[in-house]
């Protein structure tokens, strides 16, 4: 995957910018299995996926793409250049009534080629007060047709207080991203247990101290 | 080429060749198995960042003293920022920082430069205290209110207030000496920082008795002793180069490394309370820049009253 000056300035820039306003840094980051990888975070702003992003070693950096809603980033050819060439996002079409894809399938398959995806299984940026909205079954069925896929739970400490809902300006405080232990479906687990055991490893992120 | 032939110059020439005999010291250790493990790597991440600081330092004096002034406003800057994530403050607390980050910061560090000593002496201990929490009140959150504007007040006095302070000390106009206040600035930063590693060293070559076990695991009596003691000789043999003669050399370098020890059990205090090692990660080995300036923020105040009015 040959990238355009344009598109490297432009992610330097982010993960740079990231990393200095911030003072970013990963916590508790498995080293890599070999298997492909599934991160989970929460999500309460677009920033959100960049703090992540820029924690990552480069290597990991470079194979791990965001899966995001098709019909937010396809709406102006802005976005869709940020989402296609910048995060080499994969999109993906929430709508159940009008898609004619299948987003299981779409994500799966870049997982099969050997890369790594961010996935925010609340579906949508967080904007209430709760700290994870009830987690969509997206991430049970991306986990069961890559059984051999790891899911690693994380959290984003502090984005929501560096810009709260409403707020126009950022404030820097610095930022850290705790990552958990690598999680699987077990044999025989319903969806809705394996969500509310990955909803409780997330919230036990949250938090941890230190 | 003046600014090449400096005292201050001079101090970092000396910094240098210390610092060059530190890394082979350092090294040595290391190679012949003395020092090892966790404890090498730590040594060898401090070295490197002291070469950093101090080459910064160095190229900053250098610039004159806008550099230095805009460079201890980043520092305020980084240092509010480690602050303010350890505090209670919420949501409702978003306006009033960000007008300390946005407003406070680059006015007070302004008042600093241009020289309007009255308004950075009252703006932050009394117009931020009078002003700042109006702006969190009219968010009508009352809970932990107190805790609240206070956490922010305290933010912009140790990060914001007392660090501006050592910029300021190069406006300062001292009568009959023959050097500039670089000199100063320099004098204090070394003295201050030295009684820091001295203190680590002693304490870690004689330490015993702690001296404040619940606040700090690693202030011992012997530390304090000894590091005050030998930096304030530091202070003492560097008096060629101040206006204070070699009595009154001692007894500032021993008022402002007290301070400095003072700050640093402060603020050991506060990281205790809120369950955090250190400040930050900023500094590789020190932890944040808070962990490195902390005896600085306190004892630069009373550095620029000394030299202002002629105290001791």
């Amino acid at each position: 995957m040959t990238a355009t000056t344009a598109v490297r300035l432009t992610r330097a820039g982010l993960v740079g910018t990231a990393r200095a306003l911030l003072s970013l840094r990963a916590i508790d980051l498995p080293p890599p299995s070999g298997a492909p990888r599934i991160l989970v975070a929460n999500h309460v702003s677009h920033a959100d996926f960049v703090a992540l992003w820029s924690v990552l070693p480069p290597a990991a950096r470079a194979r791990t793409r965001p899966v995001a809603g098709a019909d937010y980033w396809e709406r102006s050819d802005l976005r869709a250049w940020i989402a296609n060439e910048v995060f080499r996002a994969v999109l993906i079409d929430r709508d159940p009534a009008s898609r004619r894809g299948d987003p299981v399938g779409t994500v799966a398959a870049v997982l099969q080629g050997g890369e790594d995806v961010i996935f925010f299984p609340e579906g949508t940026r967080n904007l209430t007060d709760a700290r994870l909205l009830p987690l969509k079954s997206g991430i049970f069925h991306l986990a069961r047709a890559v059984p051999q896929a790891e899911i690693v739970p994380a959290w984003i400490l502090n984005l929501d207080r560096i810009l709260p809902k409403g707020a126009f300006l950022p404030v820097p405080l610095n930022c850290a991203v705790r990552f958990g232990q690598p999680m699987r479906p077990e044999t025989g687990e319903s969806r809705d247990d394996f969500l509310s055991r990955l909803g409780a490893a997330m919230l036990a992120l949250s938090q941890a101290k230190g | 080429m003046d600014r090449f032939h400096s005292p201050s110059a001079f101090f970092f020439y000396g910094l240098f060749v210390f610092l060059l005999l530190a890394s082979l010291v350092a090294r040595l250790l290391i190679r012949s198995g003395r020092v090892r493990g966790e404890m090498a790597g730590n040594l060898a991440d401090r070295i490197r960042a002291w070469w950093v600081m101090i080459g910064v330092l160095a190229l900053i004096f250098t610039l004159g003293a806008g550099a230095i002034t805009l460079f201890f406003a980043l520092c305020s800057m980084a240092a509010l920022r480690e602050f303010a994530t350890i505090t209670h403050t919420r949501r409702d607390d978003h306006d009033g920082l960000a007008i300390a980050f946005y407003v406070v910061l680059p006015l007070q560090y302004l008042l600093v430069y241009f020289e309007v000593p009255v308004f950075a002496a009252l703006l932050i201990p009394v117009y931020c205290f009078l002003l700042l929490p109006v702006v969190t009140v009219l968010k009508g959150e009352v809970q932990g209110f107190l805790t609240r504007v206070s956490e922010t007040q305290w933010a912009l006095m140790v990060c914001v207030y007392c660090v501006s302070h050592i910029p300021a000390i190069l406006t300062l106009d001292i009568p009959g000496y023959r050097y500039s206040a670089f000199t100063l600035v320099a004098w204090l930063i070394l003295v201050v920082q030295a009684s820091d590693v001295l203190q680590y060293v002693w304490g870690k070559a004689l330490g015993r008795h702690l001296l404040a076990p619940r606040v700090s695991p690693s202030k011992t009596v012997e530390g304090l002793v000894g590091g005050v003691l030998s930096a304030s000789a530091l202070g003492v043999a560097l008096a060629p180069f101040t206006p204070f003669g070699w009595w009154r050399a001692g007894l500032v370098a021993l008022t402002v490394t007290m301070f400095g020890f003072l700050g640093g059990l402060i603020m050991s205090a506060i990281k205790r309370d809120r369950g955090v090692k250190d400040w930050g990660t900023l500094v590789q080995g020190h932890g944040g820049i808070l962990d490195r300036l902390d005896s600085l923020v306190f004892s630069a105040p009373v550095f620029l009253h000394i030299l202002a009015w002629g105290w001791l």
